[in-house]
């Protein structure tokens, strides 16, 4: 689904007030919902093919990320029928490794972060040249980080032509635009950074670089999927949902599946719209498909390959 | 030649003016020694019909009103009932009074207007609350006014037993319709030319005088009366009213205490309705910058 | 892969086996379980299928003369002579059995009444159980409740409650009449008895002094004669306005106090700059709660006709994903009808509605074959003189209308009888606050809808009764001052 560019603006002033405590009321409902039995299994296949399996440390090197790469793909092959997950997400010097494992026709998508992540204190000239250089060397998708700071000191414009600008860098790669909700201080900030993002090209909207403590939430995650359902009613585009980091139980990816569904439909079920960015919880849907496969029987870390 | 003695003509006192009764009716009282009174309006159903709707009027000027202003206002009208101490004690007299009581009665007239008038502005602040609920809201509740009330005043003390009546209604910001003690008529009429000079809005205090028992099943059943309050009835006055009053639910205080000495701010909280208020509580979204 | 399911929820539902229902309940009275002196028993039925779940008894005159004697007694003796502080802790043991079998209780509730599971175990339970917790502490505090006075109990107090929150009501009356030294004769609803019932359990279990909480079963009649009862000095009662003003006029000749929690018709209102997906939450939670069975429903929603097309849309988006159905299962948000009669009335109005020029919209929804559902039901194009925008219906059926100014809009939600609940949705505060002092309601949620806690009072305006229940001001409904 081909998305057109936007030729219009945004008016930053559009973006509705949103309640804090009915959020988290609504948030707090969707933790209610029971999965049980088909849609439970259903459901953790889906969390599967929607991670980003990533690897975001100063200590990476090629060696990890090869490993990365082979587990992607080869989620627990003593279950047979795994799907594989979304993509592996990396920083851009690896790239070319993860191509190079990967293959050039692998389902699983290379993302890589860019534009000075995660803090993005970074000249724009270097930003787009990192975001040129990550697509260039192979990556499918790009995570960019915007500027905090220049959000919150209400530059509004420079946020959006940034993203613009990253946007047209990217050329056919898909572009994830990471708002840093947890230095965004409220909701309001957090509807407003989403609408900006959208407007300026975002193929998806994303929370958090995972590097600082207050992540992806489910109510940050409702507010930035509400954003994307007026986002598609007005312009008939669909946009993507990437939750990032504290992510790591398949009870808490199946609550977030249910948002989704009961937010924006059955339609942005897939990982073409919708991503959880995570290291661990790959694993921890993988006992929980065992337990189900071995009829019941609790499961051990000792028996899943870390990487 | 002794000069000839002008009597005073005595009226209702309706939305700030003085009419006579529509229906033209009169009765006429007597006072000490059998002595006529003088001619007394005696109101009917279309009287309170107009007495209620100039009550509903002024409600919207009344109510919202700076509490501190009734207050003032109040005051105001303690002031003024000091200022025509003489008047009121010759009519409690010519009411049957003796001279003593018709001086203490003044007294303790203006003394509860005084009481009531610092009330205007304390009540909520006693009485109100500010409720500690589990979820992430502020909630209070607060006393706002029930509305048009009905006062039937006492029928022995003609004007401490009125104020005692009428202030703790007024003071949380109703507005009334009082029926005066039918046999000592005159210190509610003079009342009432205290009031239409003191500030307080015309319609806030409306003043009937006439037959009881003629006027309380008219009281109990008007619709757009909001609660009844009496003193002075038999068992089967009391029984009636509530069962008559049952169509609009109104709130139906009957006093049991001396209303003429009657200074409670929990009077006060008898003509009024309690109102919670929830609203959300913010929070923001913890976590902040630690690359 | 790729997945491009509807991923509709399997069935979950709660495990229903831990909830112990008898075949047969008698009367609790004077501490003891005692047969209808009648002999005769009516049934409790599941609304969600259809078959009877347990048989109770049908209390008469001689049933309710027997309660009141074993309060009375229990008020003159043991109970009226007892410390705040001792009443107190009873309550508090109240408090902490209800939490311990709250798993049991919830099933019951939802069995018995038709009232989803989630909301029995998330809501009406746990706060049943807080407000005994919550009351508890008021025992020995009265002087404290209201300066300057000396209170006092009034005695035997009377109860009557409704089939839409049958354990919750018990709770709210039960525990004030408790902390403030009464004794109580309650009788829950004909259709939903049996979690009051189980209440009676958990008070025989907490040693609370025989006959000083009595509950008899029984209809209208029943009722009749608890309200008739010369030797009751309180009738508290949570019903329909008309009941309500049935048992005023009964009790007018004698000295019997009365609290009445009565019908309501509550305005929802929607400004135009408020955070409309919030707005929409709070629609949906004010009137498709337990089916709309709410006597603070949002029943009577306004939106600002500049937000009027975007809130209708967005509604009728949300009323998509209600999962209408077994009440036990764990994800229903929309179960039974209470009633059939109930489910009758509701229908009534729907036909009504439709008759009147309002336009209908239903979700589509699977319904199971037994049991009595109403799917959530919205009306737009609805005139403020229409039936449906007037009357209390009880159900899971809302009506909307536009307007244009915030005058405008106060004069329209307080141009009814009743005044128990309302609600604003709007960003700015000063707006906010202009609205819920202006409206005529006894409890007011700005920005949030359908809120409920021990420490809040809760009570109405105008034809939606008196008095008060919860709080410090609910203490006053049961005490001489």
């Amino acid at each position: 689904m081909a998305k057109s560019p936007t030729s219009f603006r945004y008016d930053y002033a559009q973006s509705p007030p949103v309640d804090q405590v009915g959020i988290a009321e609504r948030a707090a409902r969707f933790t209610t919902r029971s999965i049980k039995t088909s849609t439970k299994r259903e459901g953790l296949d889906m969390v599967l093919n929607m991670i980003d399996l990533t690897t975001l440390e100063g200590a990476d090197t090629p060696r990890k990320v090869q490993q990365l790469c082979y587990k992607a793909g080869h989620l627990h092959d003593s279950i047979p029928g795994l799907p594989t997950t979304a993509a592996v997400c990396v920083y851009p010097p690896f790239v070319k490794v993860a191509r190079k494992a990967l293959g050039s026709n692998s389902p699983i998508k290379i993302a890589s972060v860019a534009t000075g992540f995660p803090s993005g204190h970074l000249t724009l000239e270097g930003k787009l040249e990192e975001t040129q250089r990550a697509v260039a060397d192979g990556a499918d998708e790009v995570d960019m980080v915007i500027s905090r700071g220049r959000f919150l000191s209400g530059d509004y414009e420079y946020v959006f032509d940034e993203i613009a600008a990253v946007k047209e860098a990217c050329g056919k790669a898909r572009l994830k635009v990471i708002l840093e909700t947890g230095e965004l201080a409220t909701l309001d900030n957090v509807r407003r950074a989403s609408d900006i993002a959208m407007h300026a090209g975002a193929d998806f909207i994303k929370t958090s670089t995972g590097k600082i403590s207050s992540a992806a939430t489910i109510p940050v995650t409702l507010v930035m999927l509400l954003a994307i359902r007026d986002y598609h009613f007005k312009s008939g585009n669909m946009v993507g949902m990437k939750p990032a980091g504290g992510i790591s139980k398949s009870k808490l990816a199946l609550h977030y599946l249910v948002m989704v569904k009961e937010t924006l439909g059955s339609e942005w079920l897939s990982n073409e719209w919708f991503r959880f960015g995570a290291s661990s919880l790959a694993n921890d849907v993988l006992m929980q498909i065992a337990k189900i496969e071995s009829g019941g029987d609790y499961q051990s870390p000792c028996y899943f390959s870390q990487d | 030649m002794d000069r000839l003695e002008i009597l005073k003509t005595y009226k209702l006192y309706i939305n700030g003016k003085f009419p006579r009764s529509e229906s033209g009716r009169y009765y006429t009282p007597e006072g000490r020694g059998g002595k006529a009174l003088g001619n007394i309006c005696q109101s009917s159903r279309k009287d309170l019909r107009e007495s209620v709707l100039a009550a509903r009027g002024a409600l919207g000027n009344w109510a919202p009103r700076a509490a501190f202003n009734r207050s003032q206002i109040l005051y105001r009208m303690g002031e003024m009932l000091e200022g025509r101490r003489a008047q009121f004690e010759d009519e409690l007299k010519q009411q049957g009074s003796t001279a003593a009581a018709a001086r203490k009665e003044v007294e303790t007239a203006i003394d509860l207007a005084v009481y009531y008038a610092g009330w205007c502005d304390k009540y909520q602040q006693v009485f109100s609350a500010v409720n500690p609920v589990s979820t992430a809201h502020f909630n209070f509740s607060v006393y706002e006014p029930v509305g048009v009330v009905a006062a039937i005043a006492p029928e022995n003390s003609a004007l401490a037993g009125l104020l005692g009546t009428l202030l703790p209604i007024i003071a949380g910001g109703n507005t009334c319709i009082v029926l005066a003690s039918t046999g000592k008529p005159l210190s509610a009429i003079t009342l009432a030319e205290v009031l239409a000079t003191s500030d307080l809005p015309g319609g806030v205090v409306n003043i009937l005088t006439g037959d009881r028992k003629e006027l309380l099943p008219i009281f109990a059943t008007h619709m757009d009366i909001n609660s009844l309050v009496a003193s002075d009835l038999t068992k089967t006055q009391i029984a009636d009213i509530k069962q008559a009053s049952v169509n609009n639910l109104k709130r139906i205080v009957i006093h049991k205490e001396d209303v003429s000495k009657l200074e409670d701010p929990y009077a006060i909280l008898k003509t009024q309705e309690i109102k919670t208020t929830w609203h959300p509580i913010e929070t923001s979204i913890a976590g902040g910058g630690k690359y | 892969m790729k997945k491009n399911t509807q991923w509709e929820y399997a069935p979950a539902p709660e495990a229903a086996k831990i909830a112990k229902i008898a075949k047969r309940y008698d009367h609790f009275i004077n501490g003891k379980w005692t047969p209808p002196q009648s002999g005769n028993y009516f049934r409790t039925i599941n609304p969600g299928n259809g078959r009877k779940l347990s048989e109770v008894a049908d209390g008469n005159d001689a049933d309710v003369d027997a309660a009141v004697k074993a309060a009375r007694a229990a008020y003159e003796g043991p109970w009226g002579k007892m410390s705040g502080r001792e009443r107190g802790k009873y309550i508090y043991r109240i408090a902490r059995l209800m939490q311990e079998r709250a798993r049991e209780f919830s099933i019951i509730e939802t069995l018995d009444g038709g009232k989803p599971i989630r909301e029995s175990r998330d809501i009406d339970v746990p706060l049943a159980a807080n407000h005994f917790f919550y009351t508890a502490g008021w025992a020995d505090k009265l002087e404290y409740a209201f300066p300057n006075r000396k209170v006092a109990s009034l005695g035997v107090a009377g109860q009557i409650i409704p089939w839409n929150f049958p354990l919750l009501m018990a709770a709210w009356k039960i525990a004030p009449a408790l902390a403030t030294g009464n004794t109580v004769v309650l009788k829950p609803a004909e259709t939903t008895p049996l979690t009051a019932l189980k209440l009676a359990e958990i008070i025989a279990d907490s040693g609370l002094p025989e006959g000083v909480v009595n509950i008899v079963t029984g209809a209208g009649s029943t009722g009749a004669a608890i309200v008739n009862h010369p030797d009751i000095d309180k009738i508290a009662f949570t019903g329909s306005t008309g009941v309500g003003k049935l048992i005023q006029q009964t009790i007018a000749n004698t000295d019997k106090r009365a609290t009445l929690e009565l019908g309501g018709k509550a305005a929802n209102i929607i400004l135009e700059d408020a955070a409309i997906d919030q707005a929409v939450e709070g629609i949906v939670n004010g009137i498709y709660f337990n089916q709309g069975h709410v006597c603070c429903a949002g029943s009577r929603l306004f939106i600002q006709e500049s937000v009027y097309d975007e809130v209708i849309w967005k509604l009728k988006r949300r009323m998509r994903t209600l999962v209408v159905g077994d009440p036990l299962d764990k994800n229903t948000d929309i179960g039974a009808i209470n009633s059939k009669e109930q489910l009758k009335t509701i229908q009534k109005y729907i036909q009504l509605g439709q008759e009147q020029g309002g336009e209908m919209y239903q979700p589509k929804c699977k319904l199971p074959a037994a049991g009595n559902w109403c799917p959530p039901t919205l009306f737009t194009n609805v005139t403020q003189s229409s039936v449906i925008a007037q009357e209390e219906i009880f159900g899971p059926v809302l009506a909307a209308q536009s307007f244009r100014t915030v005058p405008e809009v106060i004069s329209k939600a307080n141009n009814t009888p009743y005044g128990l609940s309302a609600g604003v949705w709007c960003d700015k505060g000063a707006r906010l606050f202009q609205l819920t002092t202006q409206l005529e309601a006894g409890v007011v949620w700005g920005n949030t809808f359908n809120q409920f806690d021990p420490a809040s009072p809760f009570g109405g305006f105008k034809e939606s009764g008196f008095g008060r229940e919860g709080g410090l001001h609910g203490l006053a409904a049961y005490l001489e001052m």
